[in-house]
């Protein structure tokens, strides 16, 4: 025991500049990986609340409508009435929660407090903008019944799933996070090559002992476990920086940067990210144990 | 203790087998010389005693041990059985002549109690006592073949394996190390020793195995060179 552990440290500084490197390379590659299951989560986390309050839009045709979806022009109330009725028969209110009506007037309101700051607030008018049945949906998934049930009514311009704007900006964030995770497996590959050339180096520079080792009859994890642990220390070393590091991210970016300016959006916290930092640790040190495991195996067997 | 039976040993890339055919019965206690012209093949021949290479063909039983199948977990410990030295000593230099042959002991698991009181008595049987603390390079290169020899039979071997002890040396030198040798297989260690040194095999008169091209063509008890 006294000779494995005397063993790791002598390895160390052996090669300190290449154990630096192991430290550093395993410490951003995880960092990515750290950010990229964030990521992750934090879609699922928004994904559920989003989907959650999405409505789908009935538009009715309004002055400006295109003649061949609204050739009646303005839907007139009996056309309103219909669609109303339609939301509240036995076949329809099963999946409805609750819906409302948004007249000119509503829209309008919203409209002007949307965009205050928009010079497009002054151009338009009450009557350009549609009036709109609201249909909140007792599960969002169900979207497509109340799409069919209305699209080519008559007096409805077009049926809108909020959900169809969500997943454009979800199919982003997880593209992104796909790309983080991507450039995190070739970080890591390289950092498991970065480990076995540090393992061969270090046991090329102790060549004479691992001969006479082999030849007084040491076990073979006897020979082989100071470098296993070599590598694994300096990997742990950069998955624990990694994960202070993603501790940091959630702590001081999400939480007090991202949270403050998004009040409404719920973010990751602490708790997420201590989920993944022994995540972390642990790819750290099966990947490192294999690397070098491999490593110096090899190299015995020569 | 050794039986090699039809041995042949063909290296790589190389046109003529480096051993052909070779039959060997080595008995518990003996002493043999392993003679033959540079290249007849001694050290391939104990490289396959040692298990650090195996034969293209035929088999090697070494302490009891099948050399050709033995799994290789279980090679370490076979090897503790045996000692073995070589032309070139193989020391670390780093280390002194004690923590040498104390390390030898230490990747084997033996426990610090024991180390502390092997050592300094194997050190005295190949006399060295007195220069426990010194390293590798202060001392000369009998004394270094010594501090091997202590190393190659700490742990009591029943077989020492000895390649070209006295290669190095010169032949007073060498006549110190053979009877140390002589000494060691006395008290019951079977002794393999190749070797190109004529006056040590003429005078020592013991049992003379000579190779020639990789075949056997002498096996002499009481030979000479
Ligand atoms: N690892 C190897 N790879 C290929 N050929 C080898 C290898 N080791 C030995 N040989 C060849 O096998 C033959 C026998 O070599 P070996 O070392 O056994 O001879 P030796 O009797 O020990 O010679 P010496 O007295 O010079 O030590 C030689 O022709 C040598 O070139
Ligand atoms: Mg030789």
């Amino acid at each position: 025991m006294k000779y494995i552990i005397s063993e790791i440290r002598q390895g160390i500084f052996r090669n300190v500049s290449m154990v630096i490197s192991v430290v550093l390379v395993t410490f951003i590659s995880l960092t990515f990986v750290g950010a990229a299951s964030l990521l992750q989560m934090q879609i699922g986390q928004m994904k559920t609340y989003w989907y959650d309050r999405a409505q789908v839009a009935i538009y009715m045709c309004s002055d400006v409508s295109p003649a061949d979806a609204c050739p009646q022009g303005e839907a007139s109330d009996d056309l309103k009435a219909a669609v109303e009725a339609k939301l509240q028969s036995d076949t329809l209110s099963a999946y409805v929660e609750k819906f409302y009506f948004e007249n000119h007037e509503q829209a309008y309101a919203t409209f002007q407090e949307q965009f205050k700051d928009n010079a497009v607030a002054k151009y338009v008018t009450k009557n350009q903008l549609n009036e709109t049945f609201w249909v909140k949906l007792n599960d969002a998934r169900d979207s497509k019944i109340i799409t069919e049930s209305f699209t080519g009514v008559a007096g409805v311009e077009e049926v809108r799933d909020q959900r169809s704007y969500l997943d454009q900006i979800f199919s982003i964030l997880n593209a992104a996070s796909l790309a983080a995770i991507g450039i995190a497996v070739l970080m890591l590959f390289s950092a498991a090559l970065l480990i076995s050339t540090t393992i061969r180096l270090s046991a090329f520079s102790r060549r004479r002992e691992l001969g006479i080792m082999r030849l007084v009859g040491a076990s073979n994890f006897y020979i082989q476990l100071p470098f296993i642990l070599e590598g694994v220390v300096a990997a742990t070393i950069g998955s624990i920086l990694a994960g202070g590091a993603v501790l940091a991210i959630v702590q001081f970016f999400v939480q007090g940067y991202l949270a403050q300016s998004l009040p409404f959006t719920s973010f990751v916290g602490l708790a997420d990210g201590l989920l993944v930092v022994p995540i972390l640790i642990g790819a750290a040190i099966l990947l490192s144990a294999a690397a070098s495991g491999l490593a110096i195996r090899r190299y015995l067997r020569i | 203790m050794i039986r090699i039976e039809n041995v042949t040993k063909q290296y790589k890339g190389s046109a003529r087998p480096a051993l052909n055919s070779v039959s060997l019965d080595i008995e518990k206690g003996d002493f043999v010389f392993l003679v033959g012209t540079s290249g007849s093949g001694k050290s391939s021949l104990m490289r396959l005693m040692l298990r650090e290479d195996v034969p293209t063909s035929g088999s090697v039983h070494v302490l009891g041990e099948n050399l050709v199948g033995i799994p290789s977990r279980r090679i370490p410990y076979f090897r503790r059985r045996l000692g073995v030295v070589f032309q070139d000593f193989r020391l670390l230099p780093n280390k002194t002549v004690a923590q040498n042959v104390a390390f030898s002991l230490e990747v084997i698991g033996k426990s610090q109690g024991f180390i502390q009181e092997a050592v300094p008595d194997v050190l005295r049987l190949v006399g060295l006592d007195g220069k426990a603390d010194r390293l590798p390079s202060e001392l000369s290169g009998g004394e270094q073949q010594r501090v091997a020899l202590a190393r190659a039979i700490v742990n009591k071997p029943a077989l020492l394996l000895a390649d070209e002890p006295t290669g190095n040396l010169d032949p007073a030198t060498s006549q110190d190390i053979m009877a140390l040798i002589e000494r060691i297989n006395l008290n019951g260690t079977t002794v393999v020793m190749a070797t190109h040194d004529r006056g040590i095999v003429d005078r020592l008169k013991k049992r003379v195995v000579e190779l020639k091209h990789g075949e056997i063509i002498r096996d002499e008890v009481g030979g000479t060179y």
